[in-house]
């Protein structure tokens, strides 16, 4: 996990290489295509659509709905995200948050216009609202999201709050199959911040992680309950704020929850 | 065809796919009446699912498309069908005759048929948008053409989705001289799939997953097994990173499985077991029709040797074979002699091991044949993502069957590109990747000597598309003029179809001059076989058979591959050409051919 924040440069190397390969043809000019675009398109009888290749679709998934086991209160979780649209555009929700001891912390809802740019990336941006028990925040969100080599789901998006702040967030997962079913997840997230906002637990630099390794199985592909480990944290200055606070500053839960999608 | 009615009925009386029974029989009878065939004691039992094709050929049809609540399987399904039945009922018809075939419109939405195959004017092919305005609900449409050609085809829906759940069946053409291959028994055979999920939500699955309905996929579980195959832990897992590199699966063989599908034979469930009848010594016919949607079916009677004499509708030079794949869309007959007074299966496994369709030939009502294992389902290699002959440890029967094809090439297509050096060429060039396609195939490789992933070297004779070879050498001795080279391409991750990196709301047209005699070059630059159907015209096949290439209406390119076939655009018009894996059409492997 030491070696995630890196994954950002491959990643958008990735997306360097993609963009060179696809103008480089350009150059050759002798090359066309039968069926190339025309400026005046087809007009079919009854204006029927033969195909259904610009149609939309919704869907939403709970990457984690868990309840995170310890001596002194379960913590509930939740990480989910739904989309809506074509091939190309899509708007984006994403949401999470802890319950803890009945107050809710680490709300982090946003709400993204997703554009699709390669064949396995996409560009995200759109705000985000820090919204629990704590305070408020607002930010402009900006990022990339898809599949890197080795089929590792990727996000990384950078924030700017509405108080000039900026801040970071990385996030990956890989799924191991050990059957057709039964799904062994690792899965992380790491938050970075420009400065410290003790009043949200943030703290300059490496603030926090919320990490887990989640053992599922898929009764239907839609709903797979699952048994994990997660380990949530602070780091750095944030550590240094929780630990001055003589609050948690870090704990690995046995975790139960359900990874359910429409 | 001609044998008495007696041995044609009471051939099964087991249950089949069927809703409204004698009504929807009814919904369905040819407009004179003396052309049915006489059906004694056979019950709610119709022709599409008995398989047995009317007695007689009549000119004008009537059939009715309507709903019908249907269950398969414990699967059930409101489906549109023709005439209640699926699969709708066998249309028989004669060379030269004009036809006219009222279709009825009782759903509460647009529905359309489309003869499959079928050489007919535009405005009679069927495709709304393209040759007409559909056919609204309430209403009738008559289709009226002149039939210029014989053998086996199909029809089907070609609205929305109405295919995929149900609305089609199988059409025969008698030829107007005297057939060839007439045998004392004549069955269709209409392989499909059956299930109870709607299609919309199969494709909305699959744009969330791509490998949804896949649990074949290459496990930490199956790693042992694959250590042993390729030698060592190391081989095993350098190839399990290649794939992964890609984002890709070695295992992603059919997009929809038996996860959710049942297969069936002339609309009986695998345990249903439809059978034919034959007295030992006959020489029966099997007319193969693949009408399913999504899976390519690898079809063998355990015991008998198969003699395929017919492929899409057109006679052949007989070919004795173990086994044959079909792609969807396609269709073969074949014959068989079983000389033996015993059961013998009908095994049709789809091509990802996931299920199979079956029924049995048996001398007497109720038997039953021992079915075959299924074989292990096939795993892509460098060759499907057309990395050509850089496979590693290819067996030596592969690499001499590829030195074969090489001298094939020098006395069949080459040549032709000798003679018109200044042929005009539409090359697209490498296909883009982007958000619509994964992938370009480096080194494609012509695959027309291979019958296909998990078939080769299997110990049986298996039909490939280099034995095909027409009865009488083509109509149109021209050579080409221009060709055109489409590839054809995709991103599975994304669940995105197409030919040149765009699907087909992104791409124009393809225009023929009316009379242009064209070569189509085909590159696949997925890991996916494709089943390409051009509407209205034929694709004579480029496979080394000369002057003899077989006449196809729809051909499968095979992942890494590249064919061509030729083309005249001899009828006017806006014809569709697509890929018949129906997701795949749907999600953009689509084109407009317009010949003007």
């Amino acid at each position: 996990m030491k070696h995630a924040p890196s994954l950002a440069l491959p990643a958008l190397a990735i997306l360097s290489v993609l963009a060179l390969s696809g103008t480089a043809r350009a150059d050759q000019l002798t090359y066309h295509a039968a069926d190339a675009p025309e400026a005046t398109p087809v007009v079919y009888i009854g204006n029927f659509k033969p195909t259904m290749d610009q149609g939309t679709w919704l869907h939403g998934i709970f990457n984690e709905l868990e309840g995170r086991y310890a001596p002194g209160g379960t913590d509930f979780r939740w990480d989910g995200e739904a989309w809506f649209g074509g091939d190309y555009n899509k708007i984006w929700l994403k949401s999470e948050g802890t319950l803890e001891k009945g107050r809710l912390s680490d709300g982090d809802h946003e709400l993204l216009y997703t554009r699709s740019i390669s064949s396995y990336w996409n560009l995200q941006g759109g705000v985000r609202m820090d919204l629990d028990d704590g305070p408020t925040r607002t930010w402009g969100a900006f990022g990339i999201q898809g599949l890197a080599l080795y089929e590792f789901e990727f996000e990384a998006t950078a924030y700017v709050s509405d108080r000039g702040r900026f801040a970071t967030r990385v996030e990956g997962s890989y799924d191991f199959l050990l059957t057709n079913r039964l799904i062994l997840q690792p899965q992380a997230e790491f938050n970075f911040y420009t400065k410290s906002d003790a009043a949200r637990q943030a703290g300059a630099g490496l603030s926090d992680v919320d990490a887990g390794l989640r053992l599922r199985y898929e009764l239907w592909r839609k709903f797979a309950p699952y048994v994990a480990v997660t380990y949530s944290g602070y780091l750095t200055q944030a550590r240094r704020i929780a630990r001055d606070r003589h609050d948690d500053t870090g704990s690995v839960r046995f975790s139960l929850g359900v990874r359910s999608w429409f | 065809m001609t044998f008495p009615s007696h041995i044609r009925g009471g051939l099964t009386r087991r249950r089949f796919v069927t809703g409204t029974g004698a009504g929807g029989l009814l919904a369905a009878l040819p407009h004179t009446s003396h052309a049915f065939p006489s059906r004694p004691s056979s019950g709610a039992s119709s022709g599409a699912s008995s398989g047995i094709i009317p007695s007689h050929p009549s000119d004008r049809w009537d059939l009715k498309v309507g709903h019908t609540r249907i269950s398969l399987d414990g699967k059930t399904m409101h489906a549109p069908t023709v005439g209640g039945t699926v699969p709708g009922p066998i249309l028989r018809f004669r060379q030269g005759d004009t036809v006219n075939i009222n279709v009825t419109n009782t759903l509460d939405e647009p529905t359309s048929i489309h003869w499959h195959g079928i050489r007919t004017p535009a405005n009679m092919d069927g495709v709304p948008g393209l040759s007409f305005g559909g056919i609204a609900p309430g209403e009738t449409f008559t289709y009226r053409f002149r039939l210029h050609q014989s053998g086996t085809y199909w029809y089907h829906s070609h609205s929305g989705m109405q295919e995929a759940m149900g609305l089609y069946g199988a059409l025969v053409i008698d030829p107007s001289r005297p057939d060839p291959n007439a045998c004392d028994r004549d069955y269709v055979i209409f392989l499909s799939e059956w299930t109870d999920v709607m299609p919309d939500d199969i494709v909305s699955n699959l744009k969330m997953q791509d490998d949804y309905y896949v649990f074949r996929q290459r496990t930490a579980a199956s790693f042992p097994k694959e250590a042993r195959e390729a030698g060592s832990a190391g081989a095993a897992l350098a190839n399990r990173l290649t794939w992964s590199r890609m984002r890709m699966a070695a295992t992603d063989i059919a997009d929809v499985s038996g996860a959710i599908y049942t297969y069936t034979l002339n609309g009986h469930a695998p345990d249903m077991n439809w059978s034919g009848l034959f007295r030992p010594g006959e020489r029966v016919r099997l007319r193969f029709i693949n009408g399913s949607s999504m899976t390519f079916f690898d079809v063998r009677i355990p015991g008998l040797e198969m003699l395929v004499v017919q492929a899409d509708g057109n006679d052949i030079e007989p070919v004795p074979i173990d086994e044959f794949r079909i792609g969807v869309a396609e269709t073969y007959d074949v014959i068989v002699q079983p000389k033996d007074e015993r059961a013998y299966a009908i095994f049709a496994q789809s091509e990802d091991r996931t299920g199979y369709a079956r029924g049995t030939l048996a001398p007497r009502e109720g038997m039953i044949a021992p079915l075959p294992p299924m074989d292990p389902r096939p795993v892509r290699t460098m060759v499907d993502m057309g990395m050509g002959n850089m496979k590693p440890g290819k067996s030596m029967k592969g690499t001499k069957m590829n030195g074969d094809m090489a001298g094939m090439d020098m006395h069949g297509m080459d040549m032709s590109h000798m003679a018109m050096p200044r042929m005009e060429v539409d090359d697209p060039g490498p296909p883009p990747l982007n958000v619509e396609n994964q992938m370009r195939a480096m080194m494609p490789i012509d695959r027309t000597g291979s019958p296909g992933d998990g078939l080769e070297n299997n110990g049986r004779r298996v039909l490939n598309y280099k034995q095909l070879r027409a009865t009488r050498p083509g109509a149109d001795p021209r050579p080409p003029t221009r060709e055109i080279i489409l590839h054809l391409t995709g991103n599975m991750e994304r669940y995105i179809w197409g030919m040149n990196g765009r699907k087909f709301s992104e791409s124009g047209p393809i225009r023929l001059k009316l009379g242009e005699r064209v070569r189509i070059t085909l590159i696949n630059d997925t890991m996916m076989e494709h089943p390409i159907h051009l509407h209205g015209l034929w694709s004579e096949l480029e496979n080394g058979q000369g002057d003899y290439r077989p006449y196809k209406h729809t051909v499968i390119s095979q992942p890494g591959s590249k064919l061509s076939y030729l083309v005249t655009a001899d009828t006017p018009g806006m014809w569709a050409y697509h890929c018949h894996l129906l997701y795949h059409m749907h999600l953009g492997m689509f084109r407009t051919v317009i010949v003007a």
